[in-house]
C-alpha cells in the first residue's frame, strides 16, 4: 500500500516534469484559461446585445417618432428606417433581426381607442436574439404607449402590478455565465486531452511498455496520469477565476471557491478517466482526435452549459445523466452563482466521483490489452 | 589519383548546427562524377545531414553546396535540378507510404515526375522486374519485408532516371541475405546506367569495402577521404573496422580496448528462461511461430534476424508484455505472469525504441528507478554512486539526457536497467545506431554483468559481429528459429568462414529463394517514349497525383473514413434533438399568503401554460430562498395577503416574481413569459370585467415569427448544426493529413520532388473536400428526411456554398498543419482554432453584429458565419442564388486565401 502510494506520487512527479518540458502545450493550458475565457465572456456582454432593428413607418407621427427612439445601444443598435420594399430582402440575408412596422394612421387610430396593430417581423432563426429581443420590444412598445396615451408610465393604474427580480445575477449579465461555463470547458476539453494523449503519446514512444515491465501497475500508472494533469488544470482555473473571472471581469461570486475547486478536482477524476479509456480504445492519434471530437462536443453542448436541460428531449437529458459533464455544470451552477454549499450539491459529487470510478475501472480493463493495439 | 572529371558534389567549409550540436563542422568535399561514393562513421556523425543537402531537403546554414553544376540554395537551380535527383532518405521505406501496394507506389511517384501512363507503366514493369517485385506488385508497402521495402524504396527512386542517386543507410536493419541481394542490384543498375553518380551512407564496414570511393565522418568532419585500400593502408589496418577506428583522433581511441569475452562456466541450477512453443498471432499474420529455447543462468544468448523477424514480439512475450497466443514461458521456473510483481523485480528490460525520460537528468533518471523499484532509501544513494562509476557516467550526471551522445545514453539505458541488480537482463536491439567503439564499452559491461554477477543476458542485435560474441545465439527469420547453437558450431556446420556466410546460407535454406540475378530481365530502358515526359499539364499531373494518393490512403484506413462520414451524422443527431433553444417546462412555485380564488385565478394563468410546471407551494421565503438556490425551481411567485380584496378595490396589488438568473439566457426568457402571461391575464380580466379603459390603452402587438412559424428551434438549429459540422472534422483531417506527413517522414518527397508547395497542399485537400461533401449531402439527407427540415429554396446554392466552405474549412486545417510539428499539437491547434470561433463567434445564437470586441472581429473574419447565413437562408428562408451571392463571393474568398497563406508558411526544406 505504501509502496503504491509511493510509486504514484513518483510517476506523478515525473509527468508534471514532462509537462513541464511541452511548453507549446503549457501555452495552450494558458490560453484556454486565460484569453480564452476573456474573450468567450466578453464577446457576448449581455444576452440580448446590439439587437439590429429596422423600422418602416408609414405612419410618421410624434408617437412613431418617440417609439423609433425608444430603442438604443447597448441593448439595440439604432433603427434603421427603411421601406416597405426592403424590407423582405433586409430579413432574408440577415441584416436585421427585428423589423417593426407602424401603420399609416396608428397614432390616430390609438387615440380614437380603434386598438391598431403594429406588426413586429422577427427572424426566428436567430434563436436567443430573437427569443428575447421579442419580448424587450413587447415592453418597450407597451410603455411607450401606455405613457403616450395617458401622457404618464401607466403601470399604476393596472390591477395587478408586477415586480420582477433576477436572483443570483440581478442584471443578467452575460458575462457572469459566459466565464464560469468557459472555464467549465476548459477543464472538459483539456482533462481530456491531456489524460488521453498523454496514454497514446507514451504508448507510440514505447515509455508505456517499459512501464509495464517494472514492478508497477497499471492503476499506479493511470492515477499518476490523473493526480499530476489533475493538478495542474485545478491550479489552472483555480487561478481563471480568481484572476480572469473575478478580478478582470469583475464578476462576483457567491459561493465557496475552495468549494467549487473540490468539485472540479473530483471532476477532473472522471474526465481524466474518460480520456484515459478514449486513450486505450483509439489506436493511433488521428482515430483519438475523432474520437475525442465525438465525444467532448456532446459533452459540451448537451450538459447544460449552453441551452437549459429542461427544454432538451428527455431522452438526451436523461442520457446526459450519465456524463459527469452535466453534474459538474449543475454543482458549479450551484456554487458560483447561487452560492450552494455542500448540504445542497453533495449529490453532484456523489455521481461525478461513482461516474470517474467505473471509467477509470473500463480503463483499467483494457489498459494491458491497448499497449498490443499498435505494436505489430 | 583520380582522373574523373568535374564532380557532381561540391561541398565548401559547410557548416550545419542543431541546438548546439554541429553535423557538419566545415565540411569540403568534392565527390566526382559517375562513381560510387560511400561516407563511413556510426549514427550521428552528420552522414545523413550532408546527404539531405546534397538532395536539397535540408536549407543550408552555412558554407556552399554545388550539385550538378548549380548552388543548391538557389531554389530556381533547386527546381531545375529536381528532376535529375534522386533521393532515398534513412529508415527501412520511410518515404513510402504504407497502405499503398508496390505497385502504386511507384504510380504515385511516377506521376510526381509528371510521367504519362504508357511511360510509367513500361518503367514500372521493368523496375519491378529487374527487382524481381513484380511477384509483389499487389502487397501493401507496410507488409514487405525490410529488404523488400528497401528494394521497392530503390525503384521509386529510379523511376524517373535520376544522374544522381543519393542512398541514405539503404541497409540498416536488413537481414543479410537480403543485404547482399540489395548491393548486387546497385551494381547490375550501374552497369547498365554507367552515368550515374552514386552517394551513399552506412554504418557497415564490410559492405563500404565494396565502394569505390570513402569518407570517414566523425563528429561532423571528414577524417579521411580515398579508396577503401588507401585508407586500408593508411592505417595498416586489416579491416575498415579497426580502419576507422585508428582514423578517429587519440582520445576517443583511448577509450578502447579489444573485447576479450571469459569462457562461462556452466550452471547446474535450472535454467532462468524457457519458452516452449511460444506462438504469437496478430490477426492473421503469424509474428512469432512455435519457438523454443532454454538459456541457462549467467549465459549470454543472442537473437539475430532482420527488422519485423519476431525478435521484439518473442521478447515481449517473455516480459509479459504481449500474451502467448501458444505455447509458454517461464522465468525461473514460474510461468510468466502479468501480475506478478515479485518477478518483475528480478527482470530488467531495456525496449528497443526506450530513450528514457529525456527531459529528466542521468541523476534524475537513475533515482527515479532506484525509488521505482523501491530500494532501501539508505542503499539508493551508493548504487546511484556505484552505477555512475561502473558505466561511467560521473561526467554527465547533471545533463538531460536529451543532449547525450547516442553512446552514453544506450549505457544510462542500461544502467537504469540493472539499477534493482536484477538477476535476468532483456536488451532488445541495444546497440543499434552506436558506433562501433561506444559498442564494445557497452559489451564490456555486458560481459562484466555476465561472468562476475552471473547475471542471464537475452540480447537481440542485427550486428553480425555481436552475434559472435554471444555465448549461444538464435538466427530467426520470419517468425521461425533457423538454427540455435554457439557461433561456432553454426559457422563449422555451415563449413562458412564468417557468422554472416553461415547466416546467408541458412536463409537461403530457409526461403528456398534462387539467386536473384537469374530473374533479371535484361531490357534498357533506352527505348522508352521519353519525348512525352514534359507534357504541358506537368503541375496538374503532380497534383492529381497527390490527390490520388490521399485517397487510396484514406480508403485504406476505413476506421478514419467511418468516423469521419458516422462521426457527422451521430453529431448531427445528437445535437439536433438535443440543442434546443426553445425553453419549456419552467418549474414554478407559488408562495400564496392570500389563498383567495382570486389569487388562485392568477396563479391558474401560470400553471395553465405549456411553459411552466407547478412544482409544490412554498412555505415561507426561507423556503423560496432554499429551493431557487437547490434549482429545485426556476421561478418563484409571491401573491402578498389581501390581493384578492385590493384587486377588487382596485387598489393594485404587487405580485411578487423571482427568476433565476444564474443562466442569463434561461433568465431572460422565463422573465419573459411571466411577464406575457401577466399582461395576457390582465387582458382577459379586463374583457371578463368588461372594463374598457385599461383594455384601450394596450395596443395590439402582432408578432410574426418568419422563417420559423411554429418557432420551434429545430429549424434554425439543424441548418446551423450543418454548418458547425462541416467545420470540425474536415480541418481536423486536413491538419493531421499534413502533419502525419512530417511526422512519419514521407514529407522528403515533398522536399526532393520537382512537387510545388501549392500542389502539393492542394492535393492532399480534394480528397478531403470530397469526403466533406459526401458528409454534407448525408447530413442533408439526414435534416430533410430524418428531421424533416425542408430545404424551401435553391439546393445547388446551398451546395455551391458547401463546396465553398468545406474548401476553406480544409483550407483552415491545412494553415494549423503548417505551423505545427506534431500530431498532438495539429488535433490541439485544430480544435482551438474552430471549436470557440465556430459555436461562439459565427451567429449561432446571436448575430456576429451583436458581438463584442475581438469575438466580432474573430467572427465577421470566420468562414462559419457566412456558411451559417446560406445554410439558413436556402433551408428556411426559401432563398436562391441571387439573393445569397454576396455571401457566397466573401466564402469563395477564404480558400484561396488560406491555402495561399499555408503554401508561404509551409517549408520546401527541411530547417
Amino acid at each position: 500500500m505504501r509502496r503504491s502510494a509511493a510509486n504514484i506520487a513518483r510517476l506523478g512527479i515525473k509527468e508534471l516534469r514532462s509537462l513541464w518540458h511541452d511548453k507549446a502545450l503549457l501555452v495552450f493550458v494558458i490560453w484556454v484559461f486565460t484569453g480564452g475565457v476573456y474573450v468567450a465572456a466578453t464577446a457576448a456582454a449581455m444576452d440580448i446585445n446590439k439587437a439590429p432593428i429596422a423600422i418602416v413607418d408609414h405612419d410618421r407621427s410624434p408617437l412613431s417618432d418617440r417609439i423609433r427612439t425608444a430603442f438604443y445601444p447597448p441593448y439595440f443598435l439604432a433603427p434603421v428606417p427603411i421601406d416597405q420594399t426592403q424590407v423582405d430582402q433586409a430579413m432574408d440575408t440577415g441584416r436585421f433581426t427585428f423589423v417593426l412596422e407602424i401603420p399609416a394612421g396608428f397614432e390616430r387610430d390609438l387615440l380614437a381607442d380603434k386598438q391598431p396593430s403594429i406588426q413586429l417581423n422577427v427572424d426566428a432563426t436567430r434563436m436567443t436574439q430573437a427569443f428575447i429581443g421579442t419580448s424587450y420590444i413587447r415592453n418597450i412598445l407597451n410603455g411607450e404607449i401606455n405613457s403616450f396615451v395617458q401622457g404618464y408610465r401607466v403601470e399604476t393604474r393596472l390591477p395587478i402590478a408586477l415586480t420582477l427580480r433576477y436572483e443570483f445575477n440581478p442584471n443578467l449579465e452575460g458575462k457572469w455565465f459566459g466565464g464560469a461555463m468557459e472555464i467549465i470547458n476548459g477543464v472538459n476539453l483539456l482533462a481530456i486531452i491531456l489524460a488521453g494523449a498523454a496514454i497514446v503519446r507514451e504508448r507510440e514512444h514505447g515509455t508505456l511498455e517499459h512501464l509495464l515491465v517494472m514492478p508497477l501497475t497499471p492503476f499506479e500508472i493511470m492515477s499518476a496520469k490523473v493526480w499530476s494533469n489533475g493538478l495542474v488544470i485545478v491550479l489552472a482555473a483555480w487561478f481563471s477565476i480568481e484572476i480572469v473571472v473575478r478580478g478582470m471581469l469583475g464578476v462576483p461570486i457567491s459561493g465557496s471557491v475552495p468549494l467549487f475547486l473540490l468539485g472540479a478536482t473530483l471532476y477532473l477524476f472522471s474526465a481524466s478517466s474518460i480520456g484515459i479509456f478514449l486513450g486505450t480504445v483509439a489506436r493511433s492519434m488521428p482515430q483519438l482526435g475523432l474520437l475525442m471530437i465525438l465525444v467532448i462536443l456532446p459533452l459540451q453542448l448537451l450538459s447544460g452549459a449552453v441551452t437549459p436541460r429542461e427544454s432538451m428531449p428527455e431522452l438526451v437529458s436523461d442520457i446526459m445523466l450519465t456524463a459527469p459533464t452535466t453534474h459538474f455544470v449543475t454543482l458549479a451552477q450551484g456554487i458560483l452563482y447561487r452560492g450552494a454549499g455542500l448540504d445542497v450539491v453533495w449529490p453532484q459529487f456523489l455521481v461525478i466521483t461513482a461516474i470517474g470510478i467505473v471509467f477509470f475501472m473500463l480503463a483499467l480493463a483494457r489498459f494491458r490489452k491497448s499497449i498490443t493495439l499498435t505494436s505489430v | 589519383m583520380d582522373t574523373a572529371p568535374s564532380p557532381v558534389v561540391r561541398l565548401v567549409d559547410l557548416v550545419q548546427a542543431y541546438g548546439g550540436v554541429r553535423a557538419a563542422d566545415g565540411v569540403s568535399l568534392d565527390i566526382p562524377a559517375g562513381r560510387l561514393m560511400g561516407f563511413i562513421g556510426p549514427d550521428g556523425v552528420g552522414k545523413s545531414t550532408l546527404l539531405s543537402l546534397m538532395a536539397g531537403a535540408r536549407r543550408i546554414q552555412k558554407g556552399q553546396v554545388s550539385v550538378l553544376g548549380g548552388d543548391m540554395s538557389d531554389a530556381r537551380h533547386r527546381k531545375r535540378v529536381a528532376p535529375r535527383i534522386a533521393y532515398m532518405p534513412q529508415g527501412l521505406g520511410r518515404n513510402l507510404y504504407a497502405t499503398l501496394s508496390v505497385h502504386e507506389n511507384l504510380v504515385f511517384f511516377a506521376r510526381l515526375f509528371g510521367q504519362g501512363r504508357a511511360e510509367r507503366e513500361a518503367r514500372i514493369a521493368d523496375l519491378l522486374d529487374s527487382t524481381a517485385l513484380t511477384p509483389f506488385a499487389g502487397r501493401p508497402a507496410g507488409k514487405l519485408s525490410g529488404g523488400m521495402k528497401q528494394k521497392l524504396g530503390l525503384c521509386c527512386a529510379l523511376i524517373h532516371d535520376p544522374d544522381l542517386l543519393i542512398l541514405d543507410e539503404p541497409t540498416t536493419g536488413v537481414d543479410p541475405l537480403a543485404r547482399s541481394q540489395f548491393w548486387e542490384l546497385i551494381e547490375r543498375i550501374r552497369t547498365r546506367r554507367p552515368g550515374m553518380s552514386l552517394v551513399v551512407a552506412t554504418a557497415y564496414m564490410d559492405e563500404a569495402a565494396r565502394f569505390e570511393r570513402l569518407a570517414a565522418m566523425d563528429a561532423g568532419r571528414i577524417l579521411a577521404t580515398g579508396t577503401p585500400s588507401e585508407l586500408l593502408a593508411r592505417t595498416d589496418a586489416e579491416d575498415l573496422d579497426t580502419a576507422f577506428i585508428r582514423l578517429l583522433p587519440e582520445e576517443k581511441r583511448r577509450e578502447h580496448h579489444a573485447l576479450v569475452v571469459p569462457p562461462r562456466q556452466s550452471s547446474d541450477g535450472p535454467p532462468a528462461i524457457v519458452a516452449e512453443g511460444l506462438t504469437r498471432r496478430f490477426g492473421d499474420f503469424i509474428a512469432v511461430d512455435n519457438v523454443s529455447f532454454r538459456i541457462e543462468q549467467g549465459e549470454i544468448y543472442g537473437f539475430l534476424g532482420s527488422n519485423g523477424c519476431g525478435k521484439t514480439t518473442t521478447m515481449k512475450m517473455l516480459t509479459g508484455l504481449l500474451p502467448a497466443s501458444e505455447g509458454k514461458a517461464l522465468l525461473f521456473g514460474h510461468e510468466v505472469d502479468a501480475s506478478d510483481m515479485a518477478t518483475r523485480r528480478r527482470v530488467g528490460y531495456m525496449s528497443q525504441s526506450f530513450s528514457l525520460y529525456t527531459e529528466l537528468t542521468v541523476h534524475q533518471n537513475l533515482e527515479l528507478h532506484a525509488h521505482l523499484f523501491h530500494l532501501p532509501s539508505e542503499r539508493i544513494a551508493p548504487r546511484i554512486a556505484e552505477l555512475v562509476e561502473t558505466f561511467g557516467l560521473g561526467p554527465y550526471q547533471n545533463a538531460q539526457a536529451t543532449q547525450l551522445p547516442l553512446g552514453i545514453r544506450q549505457r544510462l539505458s542500461l544502467a537504469v536497467a540493472v539499477v534493482h541488480e536484477p538477476e535476468i537482463l532483456i536488451l532488445d536491439e541495444p546497440t543499434s545506431g552506436v558506433d562501433p567503439i561506444a559498442r564494445d564499452g557497452f559489451w564490456q559491461l555486458l560481459v562484466e554483468l555476465s561472468r562476475e554477477q552471473r547475471v542471464t543476458i537475452f540480447i537481440s542485435t542485427h550486428f553480425m559481429s555481436e552475434g559472435e560474441r554471444c555465448d549461444r545465439i538464435s538466427l530467426m527469420h520470419a517468425g521461425k528459429v533457423l538454427v540455435s547453437d554457439t557461433p561456432k558450431n553454426i559457422q563449422q556446420r555451415r563449413g562458412a568462414e564468417t557468422l554472416e556466410e553461415a547466416f546467408i546460407d541458412v536463409l537461403k535454406e530457409a526461403i528456398g529463394e534462387p539467386d536473384a540475378a537469374e530473374t533479371e530481365a535484361e531490357t534498357t530502358p533506352a527505348d522508352l517514349p521519353k519525348s512525352s515526359r514534359w507534357p504541358v499539364s506537368l503541375p496538374l499531373r503532380r497534383l492529381i497525383g497527390y490527390a490520388w494518393r490521399e485517397s487510396l490512403e484514406l480508403s485504406r484506413d476505413p476506421i478514419r473514413l467511418v468516423f469521419a462520414l458516422l462521426g457527422s451524422v451521430l453529431l448531427m443527431l445528437v445535437m439536433g434533438y438535443g440543442l434546443t433553444m426553445d425553453v419549456e417546462d419552467l418549474r414554478f412555485a407559488a408562495l400564496d399568503y392570500d389563498q383567495t380564488p382570486q389569487s388562485r385565478d392568477y396563479l391558474q394563468s401560470l400553471s395553465g401554460s405549456r411553459y411552466f410546471l407547478e412544482q409544490p407551494p412554498l412555505r415561507d421565503s426561507a423556503d423560496m430562498e432554499r429551493r431557487l438556490r437547490n434549482d429545485d425551481i426556476t421561478i418563484a411567485v409571491e401573491i402578498p395577503p389581501n390581493f384578492g380584496r385590493d384587486l377588487k378595490r382596485g387598489h393594485t396589488p404587487e405580485v411578487g416574481v423571482w427568476v433565476d438568473g444564474a443562466m442569463p439566457f434561461r433568465g431572460e426568457t422565463a422573465g419573459g413569459y411571466v411577464q406575457g402571461t401577466h399582461y395576457h391575464y390582465l387582458l382577459d380580466l379586463a374583457r371578463r370585467q368588461a372594463n374598457p379603459i385599461n383594455a384601450s390603452s394596450v395596443a395590439d402587438i402582432e408578432v410574426r415569427y418568419r422563417y420559423n412559424q411554429a418557432y420551434q428551434s429545430l429549424y434554425a438549429m439543424v441548418p446551423a448544426v450543418i454548418a458547425l459540422l462541416l467545420v470540425f472534422i474536415p480541418a481536423i483531417l486536413a491538419a493531421l493529413a499534413v502533419v502525419r506527413e512530417k511526422e512519419l517522414g514521407s514529407i522528403t518527397n515533398l522536399y526532393v520532388t520537382p512537387v510545388t508547395r501549392l500542389e502539393f497542399l492542394i492535393g492532399k485537400q480534394l480528397p478531403y473536400i470530397l469526403v466533406s461533401m459526401l458528409s454534407f449531402l448525408g447530413l442533408s439527407a439526414l435534416a430533410v428526411w430524418l428531421f424533416e427540415v425542408p430545404i424551401k429554396g435553391d439546393f445547388w446554392t446551398l451546395a455551391l456554398g458547401a463546396l465553398l466552405y468545406v474548401a476553406a474549412t480544409t483550407a483552415l486545417g491545412l494553415l494549423v498543419s503548417t505551423f505545427t510539428r506534431t500530431q498532438i499539437a495539429a488535433l490541439a491547434g485544430a480544435l482551438v482554432g474552430t471549436l470557440l470561433p465556430a459555436i461562439q463567434f459565427s451567429g449561432l445564437t446571436n448575430p456576429v453584429a451583436s458581438l463584442e470586441g475581438v469575438g466580432q472581429w474573430i467572427g465577421q473574419g470566420y468562414p462559419t458565419t457566412y456558411f451559417l447565413v446560406i445554410s439558413r437562408g436556402v433551408f428556411t428562408k426559401a432563398l436562391g442564388f441571387s439573393e445569397l451571392a454576396g455571401q457566397l463571393a466573401i466564402l469563395a474568398l477564404f480558400a484561396p486565401v488560406l491555402v495561399g497563406l499555408s503554401a508561404l508558411l509551409l517549408r520546401k526544406q527541411e530547417q
